[in-house]
């Protein structure tokens, strides 16, 4: 019995993922994307309190601007960009397993997946816009209005280093065994465009939902 | 013993040279308005108040052109590993801007301001009257050509030559600079409209391309004194710019506040301003990063001292002072007081002064022909320099604070009614500007010891 379990410890340790503890340490990515993702973060974040704080103060004018907004275009543009993100990991994925090509394909289905979402951000302005409402309607819109558009010009950033990480994944730029972090330019594309997830997983509940 | 690398690197002496000469000058008309504040006239009516004011003004802008000139002049060549295109251009356009920066100060000196307008033909093309903008048109048309010259130089330069990030980053921060200038020449009738396009060039040029410029100034410098790899302190450059852009740019909202804009203005200036400190912080966690990190030891002790100097001041004066008073909440009550002044004082001096004062540390000696760096004795006169301009500046910033936050005490936060009017507000000020004023003297004395530096050799061992 005892010699049973120790065997199945031995097996379970055997088949563990081998983790060099160097690469535990190890940040993913260029440290300056995470300066510059810490300092976005912060723009975001300061955005997120104020909108809080002037939702405490406004109740009722918040609560009736949630109403307002269509909150099954936000879910879905939730799930595209998480589906985005999802495509994004599984090409670095690739790129580690040395297939290029399917990295790209993936990163491909990522930007599908971001179109997604511009069209569809696009689509709730517009509605909004016909029904009157624009960023000088009232303090809740003039924040969703401020919040959501810079997160919008977020992901055509995003989108735009993707499609560059995509063009160098192809050409090859990334496989220089020379480099003491080969994929560092992919790692900080791919921290970014989950950094710009991340944001709107936030952002949907606190300015849609709650 | 000649250690520049590219002969023609040598027209920037003659624009260091005479930046320190209106230096000097700016720094006795502040003296004279210090005084001014608390004594009231005491040269006669000679120079009235507003008179000094924008000489103080102006000067400190004309200089800041010549430095960034200078050392535009300097790096550019060094970087694009080519000799500058024409330098017979850069000295014909060094002595076209002195006589036209000096006519205009004497302009300003001795002729009424309503007169010379009216000679300059301001009727014509009014541009004139506005803080900081108010050279006569022809000097601002001058300005354009000479800028344009020097563009043009660099341009061909860096055309024919390396094109490095630090080049290209220093050109657009130049090429904004003139730009946004163009703004000057527009002058709506209408008060609020005017003061929009009078932050496009003022505005656009502290907190968004002149950010590029020390950016790029700065990393030369660490290049060169830390010999730390080029492709790191270039991706922070990259980094620090793109972060001073954006939160610069959309950061001209903190001016838009009172200015019958629509009210999401104070949601972008507010938020987008508490990110402007951020570049600076990055400056100095760079600076200091690399100066641990160096891979030589570079005799010029001083250069060094001024470059991680300058990312320090700056992040006070321009981040943190600048954060101060920029949230709306807050800007209601600040607005125009001593708090912006000081914010004013200490910004430029740490992130532009000192960023002129830092090429030129590194670049003198050189320019000069004394070597690498300069002899002990004068380094360490230097340094005395540093020290004094730099604790006389922190000593200002921080008695004209105390006399803004008195200010709004007394004459912006009580109900209409109870509070004093603004010159009896100044009156109780009283005090501040008195220590203000003795701390422009130590900068004074610091000022001195930095051009005594120049001239210090050392000692003949007998």
């Amino acid at each position: 019995m005892a010699n049973n379990s120790l065997s199945s410890t031995d097996a379970l340790i055997a088949n563990a993922p081998v983790c060099r503890p160097h690469e535990l340490k190890r940040l993913p990515g260029d440290l300056a994307m995470w300066f510059f993702i810490l300092a976005e973060l912060t723009v975001f974040a300061i955005f997120f309190i104020g909108f809080a704080i002037a939702e405490n103060l406004n109740l009722v004018m918040f609560a009736e601007g949630k109403t307002q907004l269509h909150k099954v275009a936000g879910l879905i543009n939730t799930i595209a960009l998480i589906t985005s993100s999802y495509f994004v990991a599984i090409s670095l994925h690739a790129m580690r397993a040395g297939n290029n090509q399917q990295a790209v394909i993936r990163l491909g289905l990522a930007l599908m997946f971001a179109s997604v979402y511009i069209v569809l951000k696009l689509w709730e302005y517009q509605a909004l816009f016909a029904q009157g409402i624009d960023i000088e309607t009232n303090t809740f819109f003039t924040l969703y209005f401020l919040i959501t558009a810079f997160h919008f010009m977020h992901i055509l950033l995003g989108m735009v280093i993707l499609a560059y990480m995509a063009k160098n994944a192809y050409q090859g730029k990334y496989n220089d065994p020379r480099s003491e972090n080969e994929f560092s330019g992919f790692e900080s594309g791919a921290c970014y465009w989950h950094m710009v997830d991340l944001l709107w997983i936030i952002l949907f509940p606190l300015i849609y939902v709650i | 013993m000649n250690t520049l690398k590219y002969q023609s690197q040598a027209v920037a002496k003659p624009y260091f040279i005479f930046a320190m000469i209106l230096f000097v000058g700016q720094i006795l008309f502040g003296l004279l308005m210090g005084l001014q504040y608390v004594v009231g006239d005491i040269v006669g009516g000679l120079i009235p108040f507003n008179v000094a004011r924008m000489v103080h003004t102006n000067l400190l802008i004309v200089w800041l052109l010549f430095g960034f000139m200078g050392a535009a002049y300097y790096l550019v060549p060094e970087e694009a590993e080519t000799e500058l295109h024409s330098p017979k251009l850069a000295i014909a356009l060094f002595w076209i801007f002195a006589a036209a920066g000096v006519l205009t100060i004497l302009g300003y000196l001795f002729v009424p301001y309503a007169t010379l307008a009216h000679i300059t033909g301001n009727d014509l093309w009014p541009t004139m009257g506005r803080e900081f903008l108010e050279q006569p048109t022809i000097t601002k048309i001058g300005i354009v050509v000479v800028a344009l010259g020097f563009l043009y130089n660099l341009g061909m330069t860096i055309l024919k030559g390396r094109k490095t990030a630090i080049n290209m980053v220093l050109m657009t921060g130049l090429i904004g600079l003139a730009v946004f200038f163009l703004f000057a020449f527009y002058n709506p009738t209408n008060l609020a409209l005017d003061k929009y396009f009078w932050w496009f060039v003022v505005h656009l040029w502290v907190e968004g391309v002149w950010e590029l410029i020390m950016g790029a100034i700065l990393a030369f410098v660490l290049i060169k004194v830390t010999g730390v790899d080029r492709e790191v302190i270039e991706k922070w450059l990259y980094v620090i710019i793109a972060m001073a852009l954006i939160s610069g740019i959309l950061g001209t909202g903190h001016h838009f506040y009172w200015l019958m804009t629509p009210a999401y203005w104070q949601w972008v200036g507010s938020i987008f301003s508490a990110i402007e400190p951020l570049p600076f912080f990055a400056m100095v966690l760079y600076a200091f990063n690399m100066v641990n990190r160096r891979r030589r030891e570079h005799p010029n002790k001083a250069a060094t001292l001024w470059a991680l100097g300058t990312s320090v001041m700056a992040f006070l004066g321009a981040g943190v002072w600048g954060f101060l008073h920029t949230l709306a909440p807050v800007n209601y009550f600040t607005h125009g007081t001593q708090i912006t002044a000081a914010h004013g004082h200490m910004a430029f001096y740490g992130a532009y002064a000192m960023i002129v004062m830092t090429i030129m540390s590194y670049a003198m000696p050189k320019l000069r022909g004394v070597g690498e760096a300069n002899c002990n004795r004068a380094q360490v006169t230097e340094m005395w320099g540093f020290w004094l301009m730099t604790v006389g500046m922190v000593f200002i910033t921080l008695f004209l604070t105390g006399a803004g936050v008195l200010q709004v005490w007394l004459q912006r936060l009580p109900e209409s009614g109870e509070a004093l009017s603004f010159m009896a507000t100044q009156d109780k000020l009283a005090i501040f500007y008195w220590l203000r004023e003795i701390a422009g003297v130590v900068f004074l004395l610091g000022l001195i010891a930095y051009i005594a530096s120049f001239f210090v050799k050392e000692k003949q061992v007998a």
